[in-house]
């Protein structure tokens, strides 16, 4: 056997033969090895914020050691919160404007809640300047914190927390092009600044119909009333393309199997078409409307516009529901129609539904945070706005538009007609106990002029009665200081 | 100024673990010769003693424990005992195995020192004692050729043992892994899957025939479902696929592999729907968060872990790691991650990458194909192991509770590991010896059992004519009979 240079040649070649299934099983797990750490990449930039901001992560609670908490502020830069250190070194969380941004804002003691909680990471992250850092490192000084800049707008929330006045309720106030939450404000409410000594008697409310701690834009769940009637119309003008021929006379009530609906206040409308039913609220129309639709195709439009669903909101909030099957009888079918019955939503439902027609259509993910900067003001972070999806078409939006202006210029929201902005919108006076006269006073709609476009605003009041009387003024408030800005 | 020392000592100990993690690497490089090599493996070492100083220093400067400068010093003395006795009594070893070895052990030591002190003095003093055992398995593993003819004993020790744990378990209703000797806990199947490797190399080597396939499938079945019945996962899991991977490359049918790869995903849905603690791990696997409370906790807990300490980590002692259940063991590398940082925790997968390739490189290096076996099949269990271990912790894969080899705490996991290394390490001695000593020992070992019948042999298959260099070993033979 001696080893001639081709026989050489030849057994390496038989050795790489001999070792082609050892290569394959090496690049095999050589890809999933990749693979793995490509997936580990991936989850640091896409998934760990996720995770990172997760109320169940106490991890964040540790930076504190090292950093004073940031401030929280308002787009028009009023501080909403900042931490004050005393000279013993000692920190308490201050929130110059008390109660006006209780639900928004949160509180840091005693759990957290709102920006507080959601943003608590980046109020604990320092992007001071490196060598300042090293610098406070050997003076065993903690490093400033980042701010949180909001998109809440300080004049509007204060119009609103007045407008609202003693009553309870929630006002919230939107851009529909952005998603930006203005103003959110929610009564009964509770002073940021005492929460930590008045704790014992706040939670000891555990009602949550009163209690000051829950968010009523996100968390209240109320019949909607005759603000539903937006989403029945938009069911009709599916289902009907000939609805410009819609006729009903309205005699004030409208027998069903086992129950009548009659009127608000006990009006009676006479011959009506679709837009005038809409306009002037006509319930006894809108049950006539009811009965015609179809069941699964009407449950199938609730979904599609959020009911049953997880709002995209970073908030604690209550999912809207309904009850309505194929099998459904007249009397629940028309209570659906009208927004009564088993119907619940939350305000910020309302809100994002009217922020889809006013932006034709498409409905923006709602933020509360701009951007986050260093202490100094220089951008650490900018979140962007993002579209949700589309909730109902640019034609049916258009449509949907045009029926509620109509609400303001000849219905139930004549309160904002003939002001320097063009509003539009629904009003609702939501029966919520057997005792008659007894309603949650609604509206939601949006105002907009050329140069300063549009915003969105819903406003609810618990037992205040007639939503044209009610609910429409406490809008017309913010809207007249969104635009007089 | 002690927080200043922790940020500064994160980036200090990300770059000292990038350079060792980049030196794994550029000495593979065909351009690189022998002296250079050496120069690389030499730099490694003087990184792991960097990196080892410096996060020592850290949880000195952050407990003020004294006890940590003393175990520090004695780890010092370790390392250099463990690097001095390859030097001298192994000079043909892989320099890069021995490397990977300390420096994995070496982060494993710093981050249970920094989880809890008493279990890291217990991790070192195994450590000890298993690398005093395990120093002498490369020199037997490279003399004793009789390894190859256990075929029998191997899968018989396999079974029975396996089968006490999982009869044990039964009877204490529950998943019970282990069983105590003298007050230490041991887990069997950390070890049988040492044997079990053996057993498929010598099956396969005597033959790949269609009923030996079979033979071999059935007792490799055994094993996996007595392992799936006693609810080690993760441990069934790596044991099929140590046997895939051996037997299609013995067979190079690949259709073994594909079908058997096919027979484990059935298997693997009949398993979720069969058995509930299959279908939590999966449920845990989807949404971690949603099912917060109960079944996502763990890796809920891992995965706030590793995204909070971000790409740079919180710093030694900064973070929470404590929070997850099982850190020290199974999610070690979650805590590694967290408070080393992501750049740190991508070089320790790299670092095993590493160590896997060197298994595979001397399993295609030898010739014999007993050994070739038994280092693909090495190579495998080390390999899938590290997969499903960190894989499981980033929520890569559904989390199957295995350790990190080297790097978790656990003696028995330590020590079965330790083996691993070491027969590898036998592996790159007998490489050593060139192939012409191998043929003379085979004659060596087959004239013992008679010599004549040999001679006749032999002159029969190499058809008269001796060559130059067997005639070389003829003489050594004789002197050696």
């Amino acid at each position: 056997m001696k080893k001639t240079f081709t026989e050489r040649k030849s057994k390496t070649s038989t050795k790489r033969a001999r070792n082609r299934e050892f290569v394959i099983i090496t690049y095999l797990f050589v890809a999933v090895f990749i693979m793995m750490m490509g997936y580990f990449v991936y989850f640091q930039v896409f998934k760990s914020e996720d995770f990172i901001n997760s109320p169940y992560n106490t991890r964040q609670n540790t930076f504190a050691e090292h950093v004073t908490r940031g401030q929280i502020l308002s787009s028009d830069e009023k501080v909403l919160a900042q931490t004050v250190v005393g000279e013993d070194g000692r920190e308490t969380r201050y929130y110059p404007y008390g109660a006006m941004f209780a639900h928004a804002v949160g509180y840091d003691s005693n759990g957290k809640s709102g920006i507080e909680s959601f943003g608590n990471f980046n109020l604990l992250r320092s992007h001071a300047f490196f060598l300042e850092q090293v610098i406070n490192g050997i003076q065993d000084k903690k490093n400033p914190g980042d701010n949180v800049v909001t998109t809440l707008d300080y004049r509007l929330q204060e119009a609103a927390y007045q407008a609202l006045g003693d009553n309870r309720g929630a006002v919230i106030a939107m851009e529909p092009s952005t998603g930006k939450i203005l103003t959110m404000v929610s009564k009964p409410d509770f002073d940021p600044n005492t929460i930590a000594d008045n704790w014992e008697s706040i939670i000891s409310n555990t009602d949550s119909e009163n209690s000051v701690l829950v968010n009523r834009v996100t968390q209240g769940l109320y019949p909607p009333g005759s603000t539903f009637k937006i989403l029945t119309t938009l069911e009709y003008l599916r289902e009907n393309a000939n609805y410009e021929d819609y006729h009903y006379d309205c005699t004030g009530s409208i027998a069903m199997d086992n129950t009548e609906i009659h009127c608000y206040d006990n009006a009676v409308h006479g011959a009506e078409n679709l837009q005038k039913s809409f306009a002037k609220s006509c319930n006894t129309s809108y049950a006539n409307i009811g009965l015609g639709l179809n069941k699964t195709r009407f449950a199938g439009l609730c979904k599609e516009l959020l009911f049953d669903t997880d709002l995209p909101v970073s908030y604690p909030s209550n999912k809207s529901s309904f009850v309505l099957d194929s099998k459904s009888n007249a009397d629940e079918v028309t209570q659906m129609a009208i927004g009564q019955g088993e119907t619940l939503v939350t305000p910020m439902h309302m809100a994002l539904i009217t922020s889809a027609i006013a932006n034709n259509g498409t409905l923006m993910r709602p933020s509360i945070i701009d951007h986050t900067e260093n202490y100094r003001g220089v951008t650490v972070k900018k979140f962007n706005f993002l579209p949700y999806g589309t909730l109902l078409s640019e034609s049916e939006a258009k449509k949907m538009q045009e029926f509620m202006s109509l609400v303001v210029s000849e219905g139930t929201g004549s309160k904002l007609s003939g002001q320097s902005y063009h509003a539009a919108g629904k009003t609702g006076s939501a029966e919520f106990s057997n005792i008659k006269g007894e309603s949650h006073a609604w509206f939601t709609g949006y105002a907009s002029t050329e140069e300063k476009g549009s915003i969105v605003v819903t406003v609810i009041v618990e037992n205040g009665g007639a939503g044209s009387t009610v609910a429409v003024p406490i809008a017309r408030q913010v809207f007249d200081t969104y635009f007089a800005l | 100024m002690v927080h200043l020392i922790t940020e500064l000592s994160k980036y200090t100990m990300i770059i000292l673990f990038a350079l060792y993690t980049y030196q794994c690497f550029s000495s593979l490089k065909r351009s690189v010769d022998k002296e250079e090599q050496a120069e690389k493996y030499r730099s490694q070492v003087v990184y792991m003693y960097l990196f080892h100083l410096n996060a020592y220093a850290v949880l000195f400067a952050s407990t003020l424990n004294t006890e940590i400068i003393k175990f520090y010093a004695m780890q010092v003395v370790f390392f250099a005992v463990v690097q001095i006795c390859y030097a001298i009594f192994y000079k043909r070893v892989s320099k890069l195995v021995v490397n990977n070895m300390c420096m994995l052990l070496c982060i494993g030591f710093v981050m249970l020192t920094r989880l809890s002190y008493e279990h890291a003095v217990k991790q070192f003093q195994i450590a000890v004692i298993a690398m005093a055992l395990t120093m002498l398995i490369p020199y037997f593993i490279s003399k004793w050729e009789f390894l190859r003819n256990l075929t029998w004993v191997y899968a018989l020790a396999g079974i029975t043992m396996l089968g006490v744990v999982a009869v044990l378990g039964a009877v204490s209703h529950g998943a019970k892994l282990s069983f105590s000797v003298a007050g230490i806990s041991v887990q069997p199947s950390e070890f049988i899957k040492i044997i079990f490797v053996f057993f498929v190399a010598s099956m396969f080597y005597e033959s790949t025939e269609f009923m030996q396939v079979v033979k071999a499938t059935v007792v490799a079945g055994l094993h996996v479902i007595i392992l799936v019945l006693s609810k080690d996962l993760g441990a069934g899991l790596i044991f099929f696929i140590a046997y895939m991977v051996m037997l299609y490359v013995a067979t190079r049918k690949l259709y073994y592999f594909a079908g058997g790869l096919l027979c484990g995903a059935a298997a693997s849905v009949v398993a979720y729907f069969l058995f509930n603690h299959v279908r939590v791990r999966v449920v845990a696997w989807q949404d971690p968060l949603a099912v917060f409370e109960r079944e996502g906790n763990q890796v809920s807990n891992s995965l706030f872990a590793i995204g909070t300490g971000g790409w740079f980590g919180m710093g030694l002692n900064q973070g929470m790691p404590n929070k997850i259940p099982e850190v020290k063991q199974d999610f070690i590398f979650s805590a590694i991650s967290e408070e080393l940082g992501g750049i740190f925790a991508i070089c320790l997968i790299l670092v095993c990458v590493s160590c896997f390739l060197m298994f595979l490189n001397i399993a295609m290096q030898i010739k014999d194909v007993f050994y070739k076996l038994v280092a693909l099949g090495l190579g495998t269990l080390y390999g899938f192991q590290v997969l499903l271990s960190v894989g499981g912790d980033i929520k890569f894969i559904p989390s199957t509770g295995v350790t990190l080899p080297l790097v978790s705490y656990g003696g028995s996991s330590l020590l079965s590991t330790l083996i691993i290394f070491a027969v590898i390490q036998g592996l790159y001695l007998l490489r050593e010896r060139t192939e012409q000593e191998k043929e003379a020992q085979r004659i060596k070992e087959t004239s013992k059992k008679s010599s004549g019948k040999n001679d006749k042999k032999r002159r029969k298959r190499k058809g008269g004519g001796l060559s130059h260099e067997e005639n070389i070993h003829g003489t050594k033979v004789k002197n050696l009979d």
